[in-house]
């Protein structure tokens, strides 16, 4: 899986392309936790528009990702996410936790 | 009901083959003429099935996993997802919405998309035989659609 990364005021921004499943969903975890840890940022803005399938493992990944931002006090958005991962965090009821932006 | 066609695969419970597992089950399900949110309903619940097998049947060992994939005359779909695992010991209670045993790399809503993305789901288990999952899922004949 190809990943995006820019940092800039403060804010982190992820951008994974292609399938996101288990498979794909750990090295993923830990590319971001990686740059957290280097950036410390306040914001982490998931950007999902280069997503074309997403299943529960996506949610595993926005829960760590809101977790270790929590840590830090720090925000997570979710944003651009397609039809089909939509579908996914819908059901997954994430929407409590972290800020859905369409 | 009649069956009209079908397709049956057997692979090792590798993460990587999770991808080619759904994509050739939207591929088979292609013929029906399924809408994308549709087909991303497959997909997903394909996904979720197999994941299942490779993270909780197999936890330390690679195994056989078994997809079979059946079109009856009325535009349904049926998935089998069939592994020689571990078993689930209390079936009733992996069904439940974000119950997991899988740690925080997982979630507990397998059992729940399947469920809500699909018609039907109907799970038998017996510890330390294996796990068989099956769903089916009617697809809506389009107006004017090509048969």
């Amino acid at each position: 899986m190809d990943i995006g990364f820019e940092y800039s005021a403060r804010t982190l921004t992820v951008a994974p392309e292609g399938e996101l499943d288990h498979h794909a969903a750990k090295p993923l975890m830990n590319a971001i936790g990686d740059r957290i840890d280097t950036y410390l940022p306040s914001q982490c803005v998931l950007d999902l528009k280069g997503l074309t399938f997403m299943d529960s493992s996506g949610i595993a990944v926005i829960l760590k990702t809101y977790k270790r931002m929590k840590e830090l006090g720090g925000q997570t958005w979710v944003e651009n996410a397609g039809r089909q991962p939509m579908k996914v965090i819908s059901m997954s009821g994430i929407e409590r936790l972290v800020k859905i932006v369409y | 009901m009649k069956e009209k066609n079908y397709i049956k695969f057997e692979f090792p419970s590798r993460s990587a083959n999770e991808g080619f597992a759904r994509t050739a089950a939207a591929c088979f399900a292609a013929q029906l003429d399924p809408t994308l949110d549709e087909l991303g309903d497959i997909r997903t619940a394909v996904s979720e099935a197999v994941t299942n097998c490779i993270v909780h049947a197999y936890p330390d060992t690679f195994g056989k996993i078994v997809l079979k994939m059946r079109i009856f005359e009325d535009n349904t779909l049926e998935i089998s997802v069939r592994d020689w695992g571990c078993g689930i010991p209390d079936v009733e209670k992996a069904r439940t919405p974000l119950y997991t045993t899988g740690g925080d790399e997982r979630t507990g809503m397998g059992f729940t998309i399947m469920e809500s993305f699909m018609d039907s789901l109907s799970v038998t288990s017996v510890p330390g035989r294996g796990t068989s999952v099956r769903m089916r899922r009617k697809i809506k004949q389009r107006v004017g659609a090509a048969r």
